[in-house]
């Protein structure tokens, strides 16, 4: 089995498993009492923006090893994880307005949050653009690790520059220092769909991974 | 060190010394923010908004584009003649290039903005003179950390298509924490608040700068490499 068709199946998994998590998060995860259904959107967004965070860490990650060992497969991967996590960044600024709108009012707010995702989108923009303008393979990996190291740390400070003003966005409710706030139900519901969130993710990056292989053989 | 600092000097001093004998560029990027503080004088209701209020942004949206504009010319002059090869085969170590790009780069920057502030001090008759000394100061540090990354930046557009789009698209993310702690600053030096309510926001753009100017001096070689 090739790759790519390794990479389908894994992808075909996931979205198996996301027909599960709609059907969970719909029938079988009581309803929030002060959101109401609007609330069903959390066990969407918060998932795709976990995913987005993961890809923008391992553009990170695959770029410093790739400044380090100069091996193009850490560049490829780090292309196609940007690819996807583009994907899950729009996923998640969808989502987000849709339910801010009836809970909070507003479609929009410059909440540290919201503004820390919206430049993680645009860090990951920027990196395929630049992808795109650069001919020479060699230059546009170091070209592109250069940002995304860049783009790595400097989205802490976005986070730090914005969070000292007062915050609207939901608290943390799962990964804080006390216990889990909410019920068993909902927090099996969320632990699950994170899950099937990390394998799309995966199933995403190695058919994307395998493309950028198949297309670098071709230029040779 | 001794070596790194006197290398760098030297290419600043190239720089700088060319700078100074054309003087378009800096004469441009002046007449640039000048007209960037006229724009934004017809672009607000003088009845409906106080001038204090919103004093802090006209003054760094004019400074981001001003800066913006220095850095697209920063390395535009190494391509002709191929002189950025001349410059990678002179015995000179890639962080003494990045390090005297920097420094030529404030140093234009900085004459910029210097004629900026007092143009901003003029047409919005801003009072900047009780606070000038800490003004100039939130200035420096949030000037540091923008043109690090904008240096590092500038070297590698300069190679790819749109390069005078691709900056901007590619710097302007990383300009809004220093804008962002600059603003608030600036802000509170104008309304006369006491200098311990701006000590938080020049600290953190203090570390901005440490940060960002270390890691582009790293990054730097990867950059220019043949």
């Amino acid at each position: 089995m090739t790759l790519a068709q390794r990479g389908r199946w894994v992808t075909l998994i996931g979205l198996a498993l996301l027909a599960v998590v709609y059907l969970r998060a719909l029938a079988y995860t009581p309803v929030e009492l002060h959101q109401g259904p609007a609330q069903k959107i959390f066990y969407i967004h918060v998932p795709a923006a976990w995913s987005a965070m993961l890809a923008m860490g391992l553009v990170g990650l695959a770029s410093i090893l790739y400044l380090l060992v100069k091996d193009p497969r850490y560049d490829r991967f780090a292309a196609a994880s940007a690819e996807v996590g583009t994907a899950f960044s729009l996923v998640m600024l969808t989502t987000g307005p849709i339910w801010a709108k009836p809970i909070w009012g507003t479609w929009w707010t410059w909440d540290a949050r919201l503004t820390l995702t919206l430049f993680l989108f645009f860090i990951f923009l920027g990196y395929l653009l630049l992808r795109g303008t650069v001919g020479d393979a060699g230059l546009r990996a170091r070209y592109s690790a250069v940002l995304g190291i860049c783009g790595l740390v400097l989205l802490p400070f976005i986070h730090l520059s914005v969070y000292l003003f007062r915050t609207l966005h939901p608290q943390p409710i799962v990964l804080k220092p006390s216990a889990p706030s909410l019920p068993g139900s909902m927090l099996a519901t969320l632990l699950f769909s994170f899950a099937v969130f990390t394998v799309l993710y995966l199933g995403f990056v190695i058919q994307r991974y395998a493309i950028g292989d198949g297309r670098d053989v071709g230029d040779a | 060190m001794v070596d790194l600092a006197r290398q760098a000097w030297a290419i600043a001093r190239k720089d700088l010394l060319l700078e100074f004998r054309s003087r378009t560029a800096i004469i441009s990027a002046a007449v640039f923010t000048a007209l960037v503080l006229v724009v934004f004088n017809f672009g607000r209701d003088p009845t409906a908004v106080p001038t204090l209020t919103i004093a802090p942004s006209i003054l760094w949206v004019t400074f981001s584009f001003s800066g913006m504009m220095a850095l697209n010319r920063a390395f535009a002059l190494e391509l002709e003649n191929q002189a950025l090869e001349g410059l990678l085969l002179s015995p000179i170590s890639r962080y003494s290039l990045y390090l005297g790009k920097l420094a030529a780069n404030l140093v234009f920057v900085a004459a910029v903005e210097t004629i900026g502030l007092f143009l901003f001090a003029l047409f919005f008759d801003v009072p900047i003179w009780d606070v000038l000394a800490a003004l100039v100061g939130v200035i420096a540090l949030a000037t540091v950390g923008f043109i690090a990354v904008g240096t590092l930046f500038s070297a590698m557009v300069i190679r790819t298509r749109f390069a005078e789009l691709m900056l901007p698209v590619l710097l302007l993310p990383f300009l809004i924490p220093p804008l962002v702690w600059a603003v608030q600053a600036t802000g509170a030096l104008l309304a006369a608040r006491p200098l311990s309510e701006v000590t938080g926001s020049l600290k953190l753009l203090a570390a901005y700068d440490i940060v960002f100017v270390t890691l582009a001096t790293f990054l730097f070689p990867a950059v220019v490499e043949q």
